[in-house]
């Protein structure tokens, strides 16, 4: 497949996903798109993230295989990396934080030095860990935000969110910084893909279709609160039903508001079969998750079966005339 | 001179590859870039499947009828029992962290030999056989059929990968493409398709007890060959014991130490750190059967490396050892370090190691029972318990080379370093970003150290080579310090091409001349015969 | 004006011009991080070439190609070219593309210089063929090396010991004299 194909194709896709709640509403469908497709898609998603994790945890861990990223525990006088070098479980839980919430790993491409030329021309590195943060944090807030749609009344969390995302209190409705934040990383993160070769190289049609999706949901839902507004205490209303299982689908909800609501269960319900399953996948990754204890500690390999060896009986039985005219000790004589 | 192509114009010509897409490109074989294929004897005499005289350039590779039921069968086999193999296989998001993070890739700019694409070239088989999507839309999901040429590019890729895990480092998921070659190679060979240079190795050392297919009494008279040497150097006869049952502790170094220069000067240095600690109350012995701690095994099959290492604990449990002593090995130290103890053990039947000269106990190694030589002498060091005159090594200026699986695959940076700055004056770190856990590979890791690939060794070793041309050219350094058996056998070529002013050693010859034995005569020579600078000149005042 | 001044004023855009050039001959995919990577430990080849490029310019221009000049950066450049799979006519290129550059820089309004092109063209065409040179010491460093490993580092120690024994076709117990 080529890269403009791999762009290209999935591109056609997601336009097309966003056409049908369009006519799918004009049609009177608006039940099914407000109700049926969402509560599919979170049963996938649930269904499908938990179907992924109980298959990958059925694979066993036969060796512990730490990546090690510091100094191992050694006698008391060198000093430990506990955290790029965990030796028990706690500096596991501590190296995994960092990694899932800091992206550790990313960050090291920071670590650069005796840089010549001009000293913007380098730096795509560290702007991956940069547009990685941003988007997977303001995501995460987005849909903390959005917990004001399904509780009544708001728990106070969300408000306080609100308040700092709303921080510069900027034009009306107030812009939240993690609106901004969100598109302008989805936006770096698909230009990478598309103008640094390496990366055009490596990315298939499944690299560029999440990004589309998020591109629509993100956009249909800053336009809806910015631009074509959609009446919120309807939205509320059908989420609330949607939350306490007793669907009902007001009138009147803007055809945008559909378009969000599909993109969202599109993303859901593509999630567990895609590399999206990252999320959960990155809690079970063997070279991080693992204390680098395995000479203190026997690790168990579950499978582990005996094999054929050569055994020194066999080794002695062939070699025990020379051994013996060097005087090495035998067993037999 | 109008119809004359401009130079320009003659560089030109098809060496930008065409804009195909990866899947799509062709894999040629290039010269310098392959290794020679398994011989059907070596094959044999370990039990493998599909010995036959083949060579990776014939069209026909005389498979079995079904070998693509056997990759896939082999494939769906691992998948059950490795979850990094099925995680690997899921999670990538081919952000590209990787691309630039290998050393065979910076050398050559082949983009596949950017590891997320050495992966995707297995990832894309997953995809299309055991992915939905990729049964449902093929290419469009990432998948691909399993051909003769997807086979044999998954060959030239997997054997151009030495499995040194730089790039597992910045895996934002940890990925690890060790792990990946490593499943590669497992399915490769069920094909019969191991490069020789890995294979006879692996029957040699089934039989003899080291890759070199050195019989027990050669084994001997080489170390008695070092013994004489050393007497040359010191005036001291060391006397090492072979066999020896109920000796405290059994020392095992790979076989490259006692038959490839330059590690048999760190073999020398091993013995005299025991002759010198015999007095003290050193009991150690050496073993011919156990004669291997390299497992090119391990670069064949999970199943081969623990039929290799299960000698070790065999021979320890045969002579009644408390603990294992291990010399300076990479792949070596991985295989102990993260699978000696799952694979063979439990090792009740040796004590947790105690030096008997200092009394510390290594609490790190209690259960795998397996200290690393770099440990041991760096504690003796640190209580005082040797005699060094670290000015005999004043002619070298040294640098360290963090051997790949010591670092990502223990983290053992402080114990090596330790050791050389108390045994040399003249030591320099290489820039940040190619030493300890990002270390450069020597381009000849994982069984690739043959000579018939020099060309990709050659690249693959120029980040190496070129971190230690800096330090060359920036304090004069003459000598890359190392601990890895692959690396001493293929460093100095490394070095003879890009920075032919640098030698290469192992960290325990570095000892050796440090190292006052007890009645030794003047030095006037380093372990090698070399004159030392200034110790002549003494010599000379004295007459 | 000189032709030395000119090339002295232009010398960064050529020199960019000429690297870009010698790139030419990788996969888009890599080009950009050869040319991007500005690490000089991440990016060796990029760095080393830029090196050699930037200083084989200032011998051009400065001392005439001088032969002894000119050896260090020529060294640097091929070395690694060497051993990336290209043949001659692709790896030593870049030294007589130098002309097509000179060339245009000249055409582009100091026509009056080109006797001195001339001069220089001439010089280049010995430079190529000591760049010849350099690639085939290199390529025979790289048999030599090959063949010396085998030798010196390992059975070099085992002959001399007479000590090997390898399992060979068709045979189970080997003697232990042949190698």
């Amino acid at each position: 497949m080529s890269a403009q194909k791999s762009i290209l194709y999935p591109l056609v896709a997601v336009l097309v996903l966003i056409l049908i709640p369009v006519i799918g509403v004009k049609l009177g469908l608006s039940y099914f798109f407000a109700v049926v497709v969402p509560y599919a898609a979170f049963i996938t998603f649930f269904g499908g993230i938990l179907c992924k994790v109980i298959n990958w945890a059925r694979s066993p861990v036969p060796f512990r295989i730490t990546t090690t990223c510091g100094q191992e525990k050694s006698f008391d006088w060198v000093k430990h990396n506990k955290f790029d070098n965990p030796f028990t479980n706690r500096q596991v839980l501590v190296r995994m934080a960092l990694e899932v919430l800091c992206f550790r790993s990313l960050f090291r491409n920071l670590k650069m030095e005796m840089r010549e030329g001009p000293k913007l021309a380098y730096g795509s590195a560290k702007w991956l860990w940069l547009g990685a943060l941003a988007f997977h944090w303001s995501f995460l807030v987005i849909l903390l935000r959005h917990m004001r749609f399904f509780a009544q009344p708001v728990p106070g969390f969300v408000d306080v969110l609100q308040n700092v995302d709303g921080f510069f209190e900027l034009g009306i409705p107030q812009l939240f910084l993690t609106d901004a934040v969100i598109v302008a990383a989805l936006t770096y993160l698909f230009l990478r893909r598309v103008v640094v070769p390496q990366i055009r190289y490596i990315s298939l049609p499944s690299d560029y279709f999440p990004l589309y999706v998020l591109f629509g949901l993100v956009l249909s839902g800053i336009g809806m609160r910015y631009f074509f507004r959609v009446d919120i205490v309807k939205v509320k209303e059908l989420a609330m039903s949607l939350v306490t299982l007793k669907p009902a689908v007001p009138d009147g909800i803007g055809t945008l508001f559909y378009v969000h609501l599909f993109m969202l269960s599109v993303l859901f319900a593509y999630f567990p079969f895609s590399k999206l399953a990252h999320m959960a996948g990155v809690f079970l990754s063997p070279t991080r998750n693992l204390a680098n204890n395995s000479r203190a500690k026997r690790h168990i390999n579950p499978w582990n079966y005996p094999v054929k060896v050569h055994t020194y009986e066999e080794y002695e039985e062939e070699f025990r005339e020379k051994m013996k005219e060097v005087g090495l000790p035998v067993e037999k004589e | 001179m109008a119809d004359i192509p401009k130079p320009e114009e003659l560089a030109k010509i098809d060496h930008t590859p065409p804009e195909t897409p990866w899947m799509e490109t062709p894999t040629v074989f290039r010269d310098g870039m392959w290794c020679y294929g398994a011989k059907p004897q070596n094959i044999e005499a370990v039990g493998m499947p599909n010995p036959r005289e083949w060579s990776p350039k014939d069209e026909d590779w005389k498979l079995p009828d079904n070998w693509k039921e056997i990759v896939l069968d082999g494939m769906k086999d691992r998948l059950g029992k490795f979850r990094s193999f099925k995680l690997f296989m899921d999670i990538c998001v081919r952000c590209g962290a990787c691309a630039d993070k290998c050393h065979y890739f910076i050398g050559s700019g082949d983009p596949k030999n950017m590891p997320v694409l050495r992966a995707e070239l297995l990832r894309s088989l997953y995809r299309k056989n055991f992915t939905l999507g990729g049964k449902l839309f093929g290419k469009l999901a990432g998948g691909r059929d399993l051909t003769m040429d997807v086979f044999k590019e998954l060959w030239y890729y997997m054997f151009q990968c030495s499995e040194c895990r730089r790039c597992s480092v910045f895996c934002p998921y940890g990925i690890d493409t060790a792990e990946i070659t490593m499943m590669g190679r497992e399915l490769i060979n069920l094909l019969g398709c191991n490069i020789d240079w890995i294979q006879a190795p692996v029957a040699n050392c089934y039989r003899t007890g080291n890759h070199l297919g050195i019989q027990p009494h050669a084994y001997v008279s080489m170390i008695e060959f070092f013994c004489d040497e050393i007497e040359d150097v010191t005036g001291v006869r060391v006397n090492p014991t072979f066999n020896r049952k109920g000796a405290e502790i059994l020392f095992i170094t790979p076989s490259g130490d006692v038959f490839a220069d330059p590690g048999t000067y760190t073999a020398m240095g091993y013995l005299m750190l025991f002759h010198y600690l015999e007095s003290m109350g050193l009991d150690i012995t050496w073993s011919t059967y156990a004669s291997e701690g390299g497992n090119f095994g391990f670069f064949t099959s999970h199943e081969m490396a623990k039929r290799l290492n299960a000698k070790m604990y065999a021979e320890a449990k045969r002579l009644g050892v408390k603990w294992i002593l291990g010399g300076e090995c990479g792949h070596m130290w991985r295989v102990v370090h993260q699978y000696m103890d799952t694979f063979n053990g439990p090792a009740d039947f040796l004590e947790e190691p105690v030096s008997p000269i200092t009394g510390t106990k290594f609490e790190n190694a209690k259960s795998t029972k397996m200290v690393h030589i770099c440990e041991f002498t760096a504690d003796l060091i640190r209580h005082n318990k040797l005699n060094l005159d670290p000015s005999r090594n004043d002619n070298l200026v040294v640098t360290f080379h963090d051997s790949c699986n010591p670092s990502r695959g223990m983290g053992f940076f402080e114990e090596p370093r330790y050791v050389i700055k108390n045994v040399c004056n003249n030591f320099y770190e290489m820039p940040s970003n190619t030493i300890r856990e990002e270390t450069f590979c020597c381009g000849s890791g994982a069984g690739l150290n043959a000579g018939e690939n020099l060309e990709l060794r050659m690249r693959g070793g120029l980040p190496r080579a070129n971190a230690v041309k800096h330090v060359h050219e920036k304090h004069g350094v003459n000598m890359l310090a190392c601990i890895c058996a692959i690396d001493r056998a293929a460093l100095p070529t490394l070095m003879e091409y890009w920075v032919p002013d640098v030698e290469v050693t192992g960290v325990h010859e570095l000892v050796g001349n440090a190292l006052i034995l007890e009645g030794e005569k003047k030095r006037t020579t380093d372990l090698r015969g070399e004159p030392l600078p200034g110790m002549e000149d003494i010599e000379d005042e004295d007459l | 004006m000189t032709l030395r001044d000119l090339l002295i004023k232009r010398k960064d855009d050529i020199v960019k011009e000429w690297f870009d050039l010698v790139l030419e001959a990788y996969p888009d995919e890599s080009k950009d991080f050869f040319r991007k990577q500005q690490n000089r430990f991440a990016n060796p080849m990029g760095h080393n070439i830029r090196e050699g490029i930037s200083g084989l310019y200032d011998v051009i221009v400065d001392h005439g190609c001088d032969s002894e000049k000119a050896a260090p950066f020529l060294d640097q450049i091929i070395r690694i070219r060497a051993i990336q799979e290209f043949p001659p006519s692709v790896a030593l290129a870049f030294v007589l593309e130098f002309k097509e550059l000179v060339r245009r820089e000249v055409s582009a309004g100091h026509e009056e210089l080109s006797e001195e092109v001339n001069k220089l063209e001439q010089n280049l065409d010995k430079l190529a063929l000591q760049a010849f040179d350099v690639y085939m010491g290199c390529r025979e460093r790289i048999f030599e090396l090959r063949v010396n490993e085998l030798r010196n580092l390992m059975f070099g120690a085992l002959e001399r010991a007479n000590l090997v024994s390898f399992p060979a076709e068709g045979e189970k117990e080997v003697k232990e004299n042949k190698i």
